[in-house]
């Protein structure tokens, strides 16, 4: 045991640029060597997608392989690259300090992203599964505000996704393509990614406005009848939309231009995660939790509990308009079975899984669910029974999830690490 | 002088039961003012139908001059009565500066817009906010606590979160609901302390339910005593104390002397 302490405060001193710059050694490693030269030596057919998992749960003989993979392009490489040049990047990090806290936020986003983006860019199936990663993200910690800091148990997020989802998906098959329903493009194709953040965000007006129907019913009613008046509504949205001939009914939308490549997710999950960050912190934001936590209080210190409670309702809708336009436009086809109860079991999986009232928790909880998804994925029928068994163990031994009540400190996060440690020696 | 609350001709029906009948009151700015009775008396419901958690069946309630009655919780909180509760009611996953951050819920201006984008106007407001709270947790002596979760602290410590929090509302009329239930003796003088610091450094009026007659008596100037819905009695405590039919309400529930 004291062996793994002193290996892991070893890396105590490394910052959050470091680990990033260890990352990128990994996936420069990945990019030149993985295909040709590492996995053609371990006799691996190609490069690894999701670290092996995928190989090594259809070939088990192959795991050796697999794991000599990960050790010699991620693990060893990061450890190395991280800890070697730990000196360098604290004095960066140092440095970024007394820059203004958005420019070094917005410096780590861009240098994440770059790496992401080469990790990705290695395979396409990579590049989907961060694409839905990202937007699990965002349903995720706006389903969280409803869940979370509202305290409700609301189950019709697939419900507002649907809703954002085929408004974005009819504005932009009216406006930018050629479609048999639709018929002509009214605009030049060339506009629609300036356009986009705005119809994304008309799909996600309209989700709110949607939200009405749950938030209204929410003034007077708590707990199961809310959840139940919740779920009432995903269903009448799906039938409804099931039953449009105008939008396909059950055959959904395709060919939907794609508009939603991975930059564009990824600055909308920033730009989501930054607003509910702010909002959360806010004290109109945690309103929300008084109202969860004891209603009578919160009206007697001057809280406007309605307001409170609509703008919750309103706003994770919003967002999750926000995702279903971006789930539109990334897989380029929707129908209305994706919008079921099985995508509501996965967001509350992912919430509760997560950590209640945390946005640092959402996303965890949208990663790790969404990546066991994938990666378990060979195992089909036992995947439904891995993770709910995980989930069960969460919820035993965790009850509000991994990280709850958690919030983002992001000067902390950033900042060097080497100051305590350098009287302490090694 | 106008008062600055006025109740007239209040009464209030649960259904077919009469919790409230023809209850006056008028508190001058500045003023302590008592209210005791036995268990079940309606000395809650007197507080809730005042503060807008009910609406009162009949009768008249004005702050200030203008009306509160039938006007909602959080409007008549923001217009300067502020309350604490019987069995705190604190919120259980927040901590202490948090709670007197929330307080100022009415006084900001920023908006929702200004809550997503973090503008500089929000900043600004949030660091007043913040500010004063840290101000409100030193004056009730509870700083040391300031980023800890509520739960933690003791009773009597939270006890004083609640007034502080109460404070922060910037209230005219102070409503204490048993401020002293659950206290040891030491916490007891330590309340009576801080009401006083209250009602002199904040200029406050305060009209509070109370059991313990030295608590009441060191601090009201005047009290009204109510049994079933019904004031009995009013006036000032050396009077209440002994005016027979109070004496007779409390036989055997609680000792008066």
């Amino acid at each position: 045991m004291n062996f793994i302490k002193n290996f892991f405060r070893k890396f105590s001193v490394v910052p959050l640029a470091g680990w990033l710059l260890g990352v990128f050694a990994a996936v420069l490693i990945e990019f030149y060597l993985g295909e040709d030269v590492i996995s053609y030596y371990l006799y691996l057919p190609k490069v690894p997608v999701l670290f092996g998992a995928l190989v090594m749960l259809k070939e088990p003989i192959l795991i050796p392989s697999v794991l000599a993979y990960d050790l010699l392009v991620y693990v060893i490489p990061i450890l190395l690259v991280a800890r070697l040049t730990a000196p360098l990047t604290n004095g960066l990090a140092a440095f970024l300090e007394n820059m203004p806290l958005w420019l070094a936020t917005l410096l780590h986003l861009i240098a994440f992203y770059g790496v992401l983006h080469l990790w990705a860019g290695i395979n396409d199936y990579r590049v989907l599964v961060v694409k839905l990663t990202m937007i699990a993200v965002i349903l995720t910690v706006s389903l969280n505000i409803i869940n979370g800091y509202q305290g409700e148990f609301s189950c019709s997020h697939p419900g507002f996704m649907a809703l954002g989802a085929y408004a974005s998906s009819v504005l932009t098959l009216k406006l930018f393509a050629n479609d048999k329903v639709f018929g002509a493009a009214l605009l030049p194709p060339e506009y629609g990614p300036y356009l986009f953040p705005l119809i994304l965000i008309a799909g996600g007006l309209v989700a709110a406005l949607g939200s009405l129907v749950v938030a209204i019913p929410s003034f007077r009613t708590r707990g199961d009848y809310l959840a139940i008046i919740s779920l009432a509504f995903l269903f009448i949205v799906k039938s409804a939309i099931e039953n449009m001939e105008l939008v396909g009914g059950p055959r959904g939308l395709s060919s939907q231009p794609n508009f939603a490549s991975m930059p564009v997710v990824f600055i909308w999950m920033s730009l989501c995660i930054w607003v509910i960050h702010n909002f959360t912190t806010s004290v109109m934001g945690k309103a929300l939790n008084t109202v969860r936590d004891n209603e009578g209080a919160a009206s007697s210190m001057t809280v406007n509990t309605r307001k409170t409670k609509m703008t919750a309702f309103m706003f994770g809708a919003f967002w999750a308009g926000v995702a279903g336009g971006l789930f539109a436009h990334v897989l380029r086809y929707v129908n209305p079975s994706t919008f079921g109860i099985q995508k509501l079991a996965e967001i509350l999986a992912m919430v509760y899984f997560g950590g209640l009232n945390s946005i640092y928790g959402s996303i965890v909880g949208a990663v790790s669910i969404n990546v066991l998804g994938e990666a378990l994925r060979p195992l089909e029928l036992w995947k439904w029974i891995i993770i709910p068994l995980i989930l069960i163990l969460v919820m035993i031994y965790r009850p509000h999830g991994l990280i709850s009540f958690t919030e983002i400190n992001v000067e902390k996060l950033l900042r060097a690490r080497n100051r305590d440690n350098d009287t302490g020696g090694e | 002088m106008t008062a600055l609350l006025e109740v007239k001709n209040m009464t209030h029906y649960f259904g077919g039961l009469r919790a409230v009948n023809d209850f006056n009151l008028a508190i001058n700015p500045g003023q302590i003012y008592g209210l005791i009775g036995p268990n079940g008396a309606g000395k809650t419901t007197v507080f809730n139908l005042i503060t807008g958690v009910y609406t009162p069946t009949e009768g008249s309630v004005t702050l200030e001059g203008n009306n509160i009655k039938g006007v909602e919780t959080h409007r008549i909180a923001s217009m300067g009565l502020g309350r604490t509760f019987q069995n705190l009611a604190l919120w259980r996953h927040m901590n202490v500066i948090d709670h007197i951050r929330m307080a100022h819920y009415s006084q900001l201006s920023y908006g929702l817009l200004g809550a997503f984008f973090g503008t500089p106007t929000m900043r600004k407001q949030e660091k007043e906010v913040y500010d004063n709270s840290y101000r409100l947790l030193e004056i009730f002596d509870v700083n040391q606590f300031a980023t800890q979760n509520i739960g933690n602290l003791p009773y009597g410590a939270q006890r004083r979160v609640e007034m502080a929090r109460a404070m922060a509302t910037k209230p005219k009329i102070l409503f204490l609901d048993e401020p002293t239930a659950g206290m040891t003796p030491d916490e007891l003088v330590r309340m009576i302390e801080i009401i006083k610091q209250v009602h002199r450094d904040f200029g406050v009026a305060i009209f509070m339910i109370e059991h313990r007659m030295k608590f009441v008596m060191e601090l009201c100037e005047s009290i009204q005593t109510l049994v079933f819905g019904e004031v009995i009695a009013e006036g000032p405590p050396e009077e209440i104390q002994n005016n027979p039919e109070v004496i007779e309400a409390y036989l055997g529930k609680e000792d008066l002397h």
